[in-house]
């Protein structure tokens, strides 16, 4: 019979992502609800160590795979170790992290177990023998309430949505063994830039500049989301432009990130970039246009040249902590 | 090379989406149809693998929908791809993305393909899943979220995105690869291009025809369904910040930050 809840861990470098933490938090709320136990999987190489920390977190058994196989970890070896975590322990329920993994790794084993997948959730409940759960569609225009009915339910949850609450369990730990089949694909390199920046879609503080920018420097844009320990986004205008990666891209064909503040520098707001950021929880908008749309959504707006508003916040938010 | 590009039609992103009276889908009248922009990604790259070639191969576009995605794969065949393949079926609509995978992968059967394409997501539902089912249904390898790639000596060489940055992988073909932006900036259908494209072979098949049981799909078959839909709730009207100089404004807004919203 199937039973329990099962988080799937995602760790980068030996560490945890701060989404793994959200989703085994959120796991433990749905357990005790549901009188069911709650297991994390922590799968890769050399990840036995860390894996007792989500005993902090409400794990009852914390399960792991370590295998050097799964060294260059890709979506492939991954998702084929997760598959027979899941046949072994037969969890009602496997909750992933809406991360770049989580939306290659869940799409493949829902597809595996024939099983139902609500992707990209920011609420989530069991009723019954239903999973419910909310996932904002049309890039957040439309909030969708979507029921997964099958054995097992998969869901993702999006990253920054979830409360982390630290809950102590014994976090008993299992060792298991996995069958990594022959690989269909290779990591021939990494281009990872160096560790210390923020992602953007768990960032708690973004700061993004549109066509208002008027070139491809973005240093008060950097300085100023450096002073807040946040990320660096950008419109789509900005981007089709070439002042910033694709990656930075924050709007409906972009990325949609949920911070506790997102600050908006000469972004007019154009409908498909709202979609991106109107669940931030405060929003500012810097713009010289009192008529940008952008205001409408900004709970705090500054009408000015944002060459000269944005430094003078920079240095602001420094004396707060000097 | 034998090319499928997966494609999907979908509204504009610039449309001021409404949801319909009985809140479970939205209001399509007033809607622009386009093809997802990430599938435009894909149009674009599998046309460009072709042209690398010497114009040797063929670009199919398999798209399931109503009879109104005709128009989408239309747009496809103006761009410069061969032909097109539309699994007609009301069932594809109330279908969830596992479900339609299903079809796809069903259809696929028939068709003879080196590489598999299609846009990482759809903007619409923004679920992520139907090209990473359509590989494991088919049982080829996928590399998702790629923003380069190059093809040589029957393997697969991709640029894929990560988290902090990218990695190189390669995989046997045949292969699915999903687009990223940044892959290509598709062209436009010339006016040529869409005058060949009407005569173009164009094929529309029934879920019969492809042999899936329409209780396996649809609404039916849906193992994750929508129940209700809702607008997110309004944001309440914001403040001006008002001061004489940027930066007397500058440290008002960050009191009221520290203070009142307290989120630095």
């Amino acid at each position: 019979m199937p039973h329990g809840i099962l988080v799937v861990a995602e760790q980068m470098d030996g560490k945890f992502r701060k989404v793994t933490y959200e989703i085994t938090s959120q796991g433990r709320r749905m357990a005790d609800a549901a009188g069911e136990p709650l297991t994390a999987a922590v799968v890769g190489a050399g990840v036995e160590s860390i894996a007792g920390q989500l005993a902090s977190f409400g794990a009852d058994k914390v399960l792991v795979v370590d295998d050097p196989g799964l060294a260059e970890g890709t979506p492939e070896s991954y998702a084929a170790a997760i598959f027979q975590v899941i046949k072994a322990n037969e969890p009602k329920i496997v909750l992933f992290g809406a991360t770049v993994q989580g939306k290659d790794l869940a799409p493949r084993l829902a597809a595996r177990l024939d099983a139902g997948l609500a992707m990209d959730c920011t609420e989530i409940r069991l009723e019954g023998d239903r999973l419910v759960a909310v996932r904002p569609i049309f890039g957040g225009k439309v909030l969708a309430e979507v029921a997964v009915e099958s054995s097992p339910k998969l869901a993702a949850i999006r990253p920054n949505v979830v409360e982390i609450e630290e809950n102590l369990k014994e976090g008993q730990i299992e060792k298991m063994d996995v069958e990594l089949p022959a690989a269909q694909t290779q990591l021939i390199e990494k281009r990872v830039e160096p560790s210390g920046q923020v992602d953007l879609t768990e960032a708690d503080t973004v700061v993004s500049g549109g066509r208002g920018m008027g070139g491809a420097d973005f240093s008060i844009i950097e300085e100023l989301a450096r002073s807040l320990g946040g990320a660096v986004g950008a419109s789509r205008s900005a981007v089709d432009e070439g002042w910033r990666p694709h990656s930075d891209q924050v709007g409906q064909t972009g990325k949609v990130v949920t911070p506790s503040l997102y600050i908006a520098c000469g972004i007019s707001g154009a409908i498909q970039h709202l979609a991106g950021m109107a669940s931030s929880k405060y929003i500012v908008a810097i713009n010289k246009d009192p008529e940008a749309p952008i205001f409408k959504k900004a709970d705090y707006g500054i009408v000015d040249d944002l060459y000269k508003v944005v430094p003078a916040i920079t240095a602001e938010v420094k004396k707060l902590k000097e | 090379m034998e090319i499928v590009v997966l494609l999907k039609q979908v509204p504009d992103t610039e449309t001021n989406v409404q949801i319909d009276d009985d809140n479970a889908g939205i209001k399509t009248s007033d809607v622009k149809w386009v093809i997802n922009p990430y599938d435009e990604l894909a149009v674009e790259e599998a046309l460009r693998i072709k042209e690398a070639q010497g114009g040797d191969g063929k670009v199919t576009i398999l798209s399931a929908g109503t009879e109104r995605v005709v128009e989408a794969i239309r747009t496809g065949l103006a761009m410069g791809a061969d032909e097109g393949v539309l699994i007609q079926d009301p069932a594809v609509e109330s279908s969830d993305g596992l479900g339609v995978a299903k079809i796809l992968a069903a259809a696929l059967k028939d068709i003879s393909y080196d590489l598999i394409i299609a846009g990482h997501r759809a903007v619409d539902d923004d679920g992520y899943l139907v090209p990473a089912a359509v590989a494991e249904l088919v049982g080829i390898p996928h590399v998702s979220m790629v923003v380069d790639e190059t093809i040589q000596d029957g393997k697969l060489r991709c640029e894929r995105t990560v988290d902090g940055g990218t990695v190189i992988m390669e995989a046997d073909l045949p292969a699915l690869f999903t687009t990223q932006r940044g892959i290509n900036d598709p062209r436009y259908a010339s006016l040529p291009g869409i005058m060949k494209a009407k005569k173009k072979p164009l094929q529309t098949r029934s879920l019969t025809d492809i042999g899936v049981d329409a209780n396996q799909v649809g609404a039916e078959g849906a193992k994750c369904s929508i129940q209700r839909l809702s607008f997110p709730p309004e944001r309440a009207p914001g403040q001006i910040i008002s001061g004489e100089t940027p930066e007397e404004k500058a440290a008002e807004l960050v009191r009221r930050l520290r203070e009142e919203a307290k989120v630095i």
